[in-house]
Protein backbone atom coordinates (compact mmCIF):
# COMPACT_ATOMS: atom_id res chain seq x y z
CA UNK A 1 0.00 0.00 0.00
CA UNK A 2 2.92 2.76 0.83
CA UNK A 3 4.89 3.42 -1.73
CA UNK A 4 8.99 1.81 -1.43
CA UNK A 5 10.20 6.47 -1.06
CA UNK A 6 7.98 6.04 2.29
CA UNK A 7 9.39 3.00 3.31
CA UNK A 8 12.69 3.48 2.94
CA UNK A 9 12.09 7.33 4.71
CA UNK A 10 10.79 5.37 7.76
CA UNK A 11 13.99 3.30 7.56
CA UNK A 12 16.32 5.81 7.77
CA UNK A 13 14.74 7.38 10.59
CA UNK A 14 15.27 4.39 12.47
CA UNK A 15 18.64 3.74 11.70
CA UNK A 16 20.45 6.80 10.18
CA UNK A 17 23.25 6.23 8.35
CA UNK A 18 24.99 8.89 8.97
CA UNK A 19 25.40 10.74 12.39
CA UNK A 20 23.43 13.83 13.72
CA UNK A 21 25.70 15.57 15.62
CA UNK A 22 26.24 18.44 12.95
CA UNK A 23 26.94 21.85 13.60
CA UNK A 24 23.21 23.10 12.16
CA UNK A 25 21.58 20.11 14.36
CA UNK A 26 23.25 21.16 17.58
CA UNK A 27 22.00 24.21 17.09
CA UNK A 28 18.77 23.40 16.52
CA UNK A 29 18.25 20.81 19.18
CA UNK A 30 19.43 23.94 21.44
CA UNK A 31 16.60 25.67 19.99
CA UNK A 32 14.04 23.33 20.43
CA UNK A 33 14.91 22.54 24.09
CA UNK A 34 14.65 26.11 24.83
CA UNK A 35 11.05 26.72 23.14
CA UNK A 36 10.47 23.85 25.06
CA UNK A 37 11.06 25.31 28.36
CA UNK A 38 9.49 28.28 27.17
CA UNK A 39 6.15 26.64 25.50
CA UNK A 40 5.83 25.24 29.11
CA UNK A 41 5.80 28.77 30.89
CA UNK A 42 3.20 29.91 28.47
CA UNK A 43 1.16 27.86 28.98
CA UNK A 44 1.84 26.82 33.00
CA UNK A 45 1.98 30.54 34.02
CA UNK A 46 0.47 32.58 31.35
CA UNK A 47 1.38 35.23 28.81
CA UNK A 48 2.75 37.72 31.95
CA UNK A 49 5.40 34.92 32.71
CA UNK A 50 6.97 35.30 29.18
CA UNK A 51 6.41 38.61 27.81
CA UNK A 52 6.53 42.28 28.00
CA UNK A 53 3.46 42.88 26.38
CA UNK A 54 0.98 45.49 28.18
CA UNK A 55 -2.24 46.93 27.82
CA UNK A 56 -0.05 49.86 25.80
CA UNK A 57 1.14 47.17 23.55
CA UNK A 58 -0.69 44.16 23.40
CA UNK A 59 0.93 43.10 20.27
CA UNK A 60 4.59 42.49 20.35
CA UNK A 61 6.98 40.59 18.87
CA UNK A 62 4.90 37.31 18.39
CA UNK A 63 2.27 39.34 16.18
CA UNK A 64 5.59 41.58 14.23
CA UNK A 65 7.34 38.61 13.76
CA UNK A 66 6.06 35.52 13.50
CA UNK A 67 2.38 36.69 11.88
CA UNK A 68 3.37 39.78 10.15
CA UNK A 69 6.43 38.40 8.48
CA UNK A 70 5.20 35.22 8.23
CA UNK A 71 2.36 36.37 6.42
CA UNK A 72 4.57 38.48 3.68
CA UNK A 73 7.24 36.14 3.30
CA UNK A 74 4.93 32.71 2.85
CA UNK A 75 3.73 35.10 -0.36
CA UNK A 76 5.46 33.06 -2.58
CA UNK A 77 3.38 30.46 -2.45
CA UNK A 78 0.24 32.46 -4.51
CA UNK A 79 2.54 34.51 -6.44
CA UNK A 80 4.70 31.72 -8.13
CA UNK A 81 1.27 29.64 -8.69
CA UNK A 82 -0.54 32.47 -10.19
CA UNK A 83 2.80 33.26 -12.25
CA UNK A 84 2.95 29.06 -13.29
CA UNK A 85 -1.01 28.86 -13.78
CA UNK A 86 -3.14 31.78 -13.98
CA UNK A 87 -0.55 33.98 -16.17
CA UNK A 88 0.84 30.90 -18.14
CA UNK A 89 4.39 30.93 -17.27
CA UNK A 90 5.42 27.52 -17.25
CA UNK A 91 9.06 28.40 -17.42
CA UNK A 92 8.62 29.03 -13.77
CA UNK A 93 7.23 25.46 -12.95
CA UNK A 94 9.97 24.32 -10.71
CA UNK A 95 9.08 27.01 -8.33
CA UNK A 96 6.03 26.21 -7.37
CA UNK A 97 6.42 23.33 -5.15
CA UNK A 98 9.15 24.55 -2.85
CA UNK A 99 7.21 27.96 -2.79
CA UNK A 100 3.60 26.00 -1.66
CA UNK A 101 5.89 23.94 0.38
CA UNK A 102 7.25 27.76 2.07
CA UNK A 103 4.11 29.19 2.01
CA UNK A 104 1.80 26.16 3.88
CA UNK A 105 4.34 25.58 6.38
CA UNK A 106 4.85 29.52 6.86
CA UNK A 107 0.98 29.61 7.70
CA UNK A 108 0.68 26.40 9.59
CA UNK A 109 3.41 28.01 12.04
CA UNK A 110 1.67 31.71 11.96
CA UNK A 111 -1.39 29.52 13.46
CA UNK A 112 0.76 27.58 16.00
CA UNK A 113 2.65 30.90 17.01
CA UNK A 114 -1.11 32.77 17.30
CA UNK A 115 -1.90 29.57 19.86
CA UNK A 116 1.25 31.49 22.55
CA UNK A 117 0.05 34.52 21.54
CA UNK A 118 -3.70 34.29 22.07
CA UNK A 119 -4.55 34.49 25.71
CA UNK A 120 -7.01 31.55 25.69
CA UNK A 121 -5.88 30.13 22.24
CA UNK A 122 -8.94 27.53 22.69
CA UNK A 123 -11.09 30.26 21.47
CA UNK A 124 -9.37 30.87 18.22
CA UNK A 125 -11.69 29.09 16.42
CA UNK A 126 -15.07 31.24 18.38
CA UNK A 127 -14.74 33.65 14.99
CA UNK A 128 -16.85 31.75 13.04
CA UNK A 129 -18.97 30.40 15.96
CA UNK A 130 -20.03 32.58 18.38
CA UNK A 131 -18.89 36.31 17.47
CA UNK A 132 -21.44 38.29 15.63
CA UNK A 133 -18.98 41.05 14.46
CA UNK A 134 -18.22 39.68 10.90
CA UNK A 135 -17.78 43.70 9.95
CA UNK A 136 -14.60 43.33 11.88
CA UNK A 137 -11.17 43.60 9.92
CA UNK A 138 -9.64 40.74 12.29
CA UNK A 139 -12.44 38.97 11.37
CA UNK A 140 -11.42 38.91 7.91
CA UNK A 141 -8.06 37.85 8.13
CA UNK A 142 -8.85 35.24 10.53
CA UNK A 143 -11.68 33.92 7.77
CA UNK A 144 -8.87 34.12 5.04
CA UNK A 145 -6.20 33.28 6.78
CA UNK A 146 -7.95 29.58 7.65
CA UNK A 147 -9.21 29.07 4.04
CA UNK A 148 -6.01 30.06 2.93
CA UNK A 149 -4.08 27.47 5.05
CA UNK A 150 -6.97 24.87 3.82
CA UNK A 151 -6.13 25.73 0.21
CA UNK A 152 -2.24 25.60 0.77
CA UNK A 153 -2.66 22.26 2.20
CA UNK A 154 -4.83 20.65 -0.38
CA UNK A 155 -2.06 22.20 -3.14
CA UNK A 156 0.77 20.38 -0.94
CA UNK A 157 -0.42 17.52 -1.02
CA UNK A 158 -0.06 16.05 -4.33
CA UNK A 159 4.26 15.93 -3.80
CA UNK A 160 3.30 14.00 -0.47
CA UNK A 161 0.35 11.82 -1.81
CA UNK A 162 3.00 10.74 -4.98
CA UNK A 163 5.82 10.15 -1.96
CA UNK A 164 3.02 7.80 -0.44
CA UNK A 165 2.02 6.27 -3.79
CA UNK A 166 -1.66 6.73 -3.44
CA UNK A 167 -2.27 7.62 -7.38
CA UNK A 168 -5.68 8.42 -7.53
CA UNK A 169 -5.94 10.87 -5.16
CA UNK A 170 -3.19 12.61 -6.17
CA UNK A 171 -4.75 13.03 -9.69
CA UNK A 172 -7.89 13.98 -8.51
CA UNK A 173 -5.63 16.72 -6.13
CA UNK A 174 -4.04 17.64 -9.33
CA UNK A 175 -7.34 18.71 -11.47
CA UNK A 176 -8.04 20.92 -8.95
CA UNK A 177 -4.75 22.82 -9.27
CA UNK A 178 -6.29 26.11 -11.33
CA UNK A 179 -9.25 26.42 -8.70
CA UNK A 180 -7.30 26.58 -6.06
CA UNK A 181 -4.74 28.92 -7.68
CA UNK A 182 -7.55 31.50 -8.31
CA UNK A 183 -9.15 30.86 -4.20
CA UNK A 184 -5.08 31.58 -3.42
CA UNK A 185 -4.96 34.60 -5.21
CA UNK A 186 -8.43 35.72 -3.94
CA UNK A 187 -7.89 34.75 0.10
CA UNK A 188 -4.34 36.51 -0.35
CA UNK A 189 -4.77 39.91 -1.63
CA UNK A 190 -7.83 39.77 0.76
CA UNK A 191 -5.89 39.22 4.01
CA UNK A 192 -2.67 40.57 3.59
CA UNK A 193 -3.84 44.26 2.76
CA UNK A 194 -5.95 43.37 5.84
CA UNK A 195 -2.85 42.84 7.85
CA UNK A 196 -2.23 46.35 7.05
CA UNK A 197 -5.87 47.22 7.82
CA UNK A 198 -5.89 46.42 10.92
CA UNK A 199 -2.92 49.76 12.05
CA UNK A 200 -5.76 51.82 10.69
CA UNK A 201 -7.41 51.55 14.14
CA UNK A 202 -4.07 53.01 16.15
CA UNK A 203 -4.01 56.75 13.74
CA UNK A 204 -2.50 58.06 16.85
CA UNK A 205 -0.33 55.57 18.29
CA UNK A 206 1.68 54.86 15.00
CA UNK A 207 3.78 57.38 13.75
CA UNK A 208 2.36 59.47 11.04
CA UNK A 209 5.28 58.50 8.35
CA UNK A 210 4.21 54.81 8.80
CA UNK A 211 0.66 55.89 9.48
CA UNK A 212 -1.17 55.89 6.23
CA UNK A 213 -4.77 55.53 4.79
CA UNK A 214 -2.94 53.39 1.96
CA UNK A 215 -1.77 50.72 4.31
CA UNK A 216 -4.26 48.16 3.06
CA UNK A 217 -1.84 48.95 -0.47
CA UNK A 218 1.57 49.14 0.98
CA UNK A 219 1.18 45.56 2.98
CA UNK A 220 -0.66 43.85 -0.44
CA UNK A 221 2.11 45.27 -2.85
CA UNK A 222 4.67 44.68 -0.22
CA UNK A 223 3.62 41.09 0.06
CA UNK A 224 4.58 40.29 -3.41
CA UNK A 225 8.25 41.58 -3.43
CA UNK A 226 8.04 39.53 -0.01
CA UNK A 227 6.99 36.21 -2.15
CA UNK A 228 8.84 37.13 -4.99
CA UNK A 229 12.17 37.47 -2.88
CA UNK A 230 11.68 34.73 -0.91
CA UNK A 231 11.39 32.62 -3.90
CA UNK A 232 14.56 33.52 -4.64
CA UNK A 233 15.81 33.76 -0.90
CA UNK A 234 14.66 30.08 -0.09
CA UNK A 235 15.95 28.45 -3.78
CA UNK A 236 19.37 29.94 -3.71
CA UNK A 237 19.55 28.11 0.22
CA UNK A 238 18.46 24.95 -1.08
CA UNK A 239 20.49 25.31 -3.71
CA UNK A 240 23.58 25.40 -1.27
CA UNK A 241 22.58 23.10 0.98
CA UNK A 242 20.22 20.55 -0.68
CA UNK A 243 22.08 20.25 -4.04
CA UNK A 244 21.89 16.86 -4.28
CA UNK A 245 17.94 16.33 -3.88
CA UNK A 246 17.60 18.84 -6.75
CA UNK A 247 17.01 17.06 -10.35
CA UNK A 248 18.18 17.97 -14.05
CA UNK A 249 15.30 20.75 -14.35
CA UNK A 250 15.04 21.93 -11.37
CA UNK A 251 18.53 23.05 -11.71
CA UNK A 252 18.43 24.20 -15.49
CA UNK A 253 15.58 25.99 -14.45
CA UNK A 254 16.37 27.94 -11.63
CA UNK A 255 17.92 30.29 -13.61
CA UNK A 256 15.08 31.75 -14.85
CA UNK A 257 13.20 31.69 -12.18
CA UNK A 258 15.81 34.08 -10.12
CA UNK A 259 16.10 36.29 -13.44
CA UNK A 260 12.28 36.39 -14.19
CA UNK A 261 11.34 36.93 -10.38
CA UNK A 262 14.17 39.31 -9.76
CA UNK A 263 12.46 41.75 -12.81
CA UNK A 264 9.38 40.86 -11.61
CA UNK A 265 10.58 42.23 -7.87
CA UNK A 266 12.67 45.21 -8.86
CA UNK A 267 9.54 46.42 -11.35
CA UNK A 268 7.26 46.04 -8.33
CA UNK A 269 9.63 47.67 -5.45
CA UNK A 270 9.79 50.39 -8.09
CA UNK A 271 5.64 51.30 -7.78
CA UNK A 272 5.95 50.66 -4.41
CA UNK A 273 8.97 52.86 -4.09
CA UNK A 274 6.59 55.72 -5.76
CA UNK A 275 3.05 54.88 -3.91
CA UNK A 276 4.86 55.12 -0.39
CA UNK A 277 6.24 58.64 -1.63
CA UNK A 278 2.81 59.74 -3.06
CA UNK A 279 1.52 58.61 0.79
CA UNK A 280 4.03 60.90 1.79
CA UNK A 281 2.50 63.35 -0.20
CA UNK A 282 -0.78 63.18 0.24
CA UNK A 283 -0.28 63.66 4.55
CA UNK A 284 2.18 65.82 3.62
CA UNK A 285 4.50 64.21 5.55
CA UNK A 286 7.55 66.07 4.32
CA UNK A 287 8.31 67.54 7.90
CA UNK A 288 9.16 64.38 9.71
CA UNK A 289 11.52 63.37 7.37
CA UNK A 290 14.70 65.21 9.16
CA UNK A 291 13.51 64.26 12.64
CA UNK A 292 15.16 60.80 14.18
CA UNK A 293 12.04 58.64 13.25
CA UNK A 294 12.32 60.36 9.40
CA UNK A 295 16.29 59.67 9.26
CA UNK A 296 14.97 55.71 10.40
CA UNK A 297 11.53 55.91 7.89
CA UNK A 298 14.80 57.12 5.23
CA UNK A 299 16.47 54.00 6.19
CA UNK A 300 14.01 51.69 5.32
CA UNK A 301 12.49 53.61 2.12
CA UNK A 302 15.96 54.17 0.45
CA UNK A 303 18.22 51.17 2.16
CA UNK A 304 15.76 48.56 1.73
CA UNK A 305 13.37 49.68 -0.88
CA UNK A 306 14.90 51.80 -3.46
CA UNK A 307 18.34 49.63 -3.24
CA UNK A 308 17.56 46.69 -3.79
CA UNK A 309 15.27 48.04 -6.37
CA UNK A 310 18.16 49.51 -8.51
CA UNK A 311 20.38 46.14 -7.41
CA UNK A 312 17.82 43.55 -8.62
CA UNK A 313 17.46 46.17 -12.45
CA UNK A 314 21.49 45.84 -12.19
CA UNK A 315 21.32 42.30 -11.58
CA UNK A 316 18.68 41.35 -14.32
CA UNK A 317 20.13 43.91 -16.54
CA UNK A 318 23.86 42.03 -16.79
CA UNK A 319 22.49 38.49 -15.67
CA UNK A 320 24.56 38.70 -12.72
CA UNK A 321 22.59 35.51 -10.52
CA UNK A 322 24.72 36.15 -7.23
CA UNK A 323 23.57 40.01 -7.28
CA UNK A 324 19.61 39.15 -7.70
CA UNK A 325 20.28 36.27 -5.00
CA UNK A 326 22.06 38.55 -2.43
CA UNK A 327 19.72 41.23 -3.29
CA UNK A 328 16.70 39.00 -2.60
CA UNK A 329 18.50 38.63 0.85
CA UNK A 330 18.39 42.02 1.37
CA UNK A 331 14.42 42.70 0.23
CA UNK A 332 14.04 40.16 3.12
CA UNK A 333 15.49 42.03 5.24
CA UNK A 334 13.59 45.18 4.46
CA UNK A 335 10.11 43.53 4.48
CA UNK A 336 10.90 42.28 7.77
CA UNK A 337 12.06 45.49 8.72
CA UNK A 338 8.95 47.38 7.41
CA UNK A 339 6.83 45.23 9.33
CA UNK A 340 8.93 45.64 12.75
CA UNK A 341 8.64 49.45 12.14
CA UNK A 342 4.51 49.51 11.65
CA UNK A 343 4.04 47.17 14.70
CA UNK A 344 6.85 47.53 17.26
CA UNK A 345 9.40 50.48 16.59
CA UNK A 346 6.83 53.38 15.30
CA UNK A 347 4.34 51.63 16.97
CA UNK A 348 3.28 54.29 20.67
CA UNK A 349 5.75 56.36 19.22
CA UNK A 350 5.16 59.09 21.99
CA UNK A 351 5.49 57.41 25.22
CA UNK A 352 8.57 57.97 26.74
CA UNK A 353 11.86 55.43 26.79
CA UNK A 354 10.43 53.96 30.42
CA UNK A 355 6.78 52.90 28.81
CA UNK A 356 8.21 51.28 25.37
CA UNK A 357 7.74 47.47 24.75
CA UNK A 358 10.64 45.53 24.24
CA UNK A 359 10.38 41.74 24.02
CA UNK A 360 12.00 39.62 26.56
CA UNK A 361 13.98 37.15 26.20
CA UNK A 362 11.37 34.09 25.91
CA UNK A 363 9.59 36.01 22.97
CA UNK A 364 12.67 35.96 21.26
CA UNK A 365 13.07 32.11 22.23
CA UNK A 366 9.88 31.20 20.91
CA UNK A 367 10.49 32.95 17.96
CA UNK A 368 13.31 31.34 17.22
CA UNK A 369 11.88 27.99 18.12
CA UNK A 370 8.99 28.45 15.43
CA UNK A 371 11.78 29.09 12.83
CA UNK A 372 13.77 26.53 13.70
CA UNK A 373 10.64 23.97 13.58
CA UNK A 374 10.03 25.30 9.88
CA UNK A 375 13.17 25.19 9.18
CA UNK A 376 13.58 21.57 10.04
CA UNK A 377 9.88 20.52 8.73
CA UNK A 378 11.01 21.93 5.55
CA UNK A 379 14.10 20.37 5.16
CA UNK A 380 12.68 17.00 6.29
CA UNK A 381 9.96 17.39 3.62
CA UNK A 382 11.97 18.43 0.79
CA UNK A 383 14.77 15.65 1.67
CA UNK A 384 12.01 13.11 1.24
CA UNK A 385 9.36 13.83 -0.89
CA UNK A 386 9.33 15.19 -4.64
CA UNK A 387 9.72 18.98 -3.93
CA UNK A 388 13.22 19.69 -5.86
CA UNK A 389 12.58 16.57 -8.06
CA UNK A 390 10.16 15.05 -10.09
CA UNK A 391 8.56 11.66 -8.67
CA UNK A 392 10.00 9.36 -11.77
CA UNK A 393 6.46 8.09 -12.42
CA UNK A 394 4.98 11.16 -13.10
CA UNK A 395 7.59 12.81 -15.06
CA UNK A 396 5.30 13.36 -18.07
CA UNK A 397 2.44 14.08 -15.94
CA UNK A 398 0.76 17.52 -16.72
CA UNK A 399 -0.72 19.67 -13.76
CA UNK B 1 4.48 75.04 4.40
CA UNK B 2 1.73 76.62 6.91
CA UNK B 3 -1.70 75.97 5.82
CA UNK B 4 -4.71 77.97 6.29
CA UNK B 5 -7.59 76.29 4.52
CA UNK B 6 -8.60 72.88 3.30
CA UNK B 7 -8.53 74.22 -0.19
CA UNK B 8 -4.84 75.20 0.32
CA UNK B 9 -4.04 71.63 1.83
CA UNK B 10 -5.61 69.57 -1.07
CA UNK B 11 -3.70 72.42 -3.82
CA UNK B 12 -0.59 71.72 -2.34
CA UNK B 13 -1.06 67.80 -1.31
CA UNK B 14 -2.80 66.93 -4.78
CA UNK B 15 -0.91 68.72 -7.32
CA UNK B 16 2.33 67.17 -5.66
CA UNK B 17 0.72 64.39 -6.09
CA UNK B 18 -0.04 65.06 -9.45
CA UNK B 19 3.62 66.07 -10.39
CA UNK B 20 4.93 62.55 -8.72
CA UNK B 21 2.86 60.45 -11.00
CA UNK B 22 2.96 62.41 -14.09
CA UNK B 23 7.17 61.67 -13.13
CA UNK B 24 6.70 57.93 -12.27
CA UNK B 25 4.17 57.44 -15.49
CA UNK B 26 7.17 58.65 -17.71
CA UNK B 27 9.60 56.97 -15.53
CA UNK B 28 8.65 53.36 -15.91
CA UNK B 29 8.76 52.54 -19.11
CA UNK B 30 12.17 53.63 -19.31
CA UNK B 31 13.04 51.80 -16.46
CA UNK B 32 11.15 49.05 -17.87
CA UNK B 33 13.42 49.14 -20.88
CA UNK B 34 16.54 49.41 -18.61
CA UNK B 35 15.49 46.03 -17.11
CA UNK B 36 14.77 44.43 -20.57
CA UNK B 37 16.71 45.69 -23.39
CA UNK B 38 19.63 42.91 -22.95
CA UNK B 39 17.15 40.04 -22.63
CA UNK B 40 17.37 37.22 -24.85
CA UNK B 41 14.39 35.15 -25.73
CA UNK B 42 13.68 32.40 -23.58
CA UNK B 43 11.91 29.26 -23.84
CA UNK B 44 8.27 29.96 -25.10
CA UNK B 45 5.77 29.06 -22.57
CA UNK B 46 2.97 27.80 -24.96
CA UNK B 47 5.92 25.41 -26.48
CA UNK B 48 5.23 21.79 -25.84
CA UNK B 49 6.87 21.46 -22.24
CA UNK B 50 8.70 18.28 -20.59
CA UNK B 51 6.40 18.83 -17.48
CA UNK B 52 3.69 21.17 -16.81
Amino acid sequence: MISESALSTIKSLLKPDKTWLTPFNIVCGVILVLGAIATLLRFTFGLSAVTNLTDYQPWGLWIGFDLLCGVALAAGGYVTSASCYIFGLKRYHSAVRPAILTAFLGYALVVFALHYDVGRPWRLPYPFIVQSGTTSVLFEVGGCVALYLTVLFIEFTPPVLEWLGLKKARNLVVKLTLVLTIFGVILSTLHQSSLGALFLIAPSKLHPLWYSTYLPVYFFVSSIIAGLSMVMFEGSLSHKYMHDKMDKTHLEESENVVLGFGKAASFVMAGYFVVKVVGITMDNNWKYLFTGYGLWYLVELLGFVLTPCLMYAVGVRERNLNLIRKTAGLAVIGIVLNRFNISLIAFNYHLPLSDRYFPSIWEFVVSAFIVVVGLLVFRFISTHTPILYEHPEYKEAHH
Amino acid sequence: MEFFTLQDFMTFTKGTAYLLIIGALLAFPAFWRFLTERETPSVRDDEPHEHH
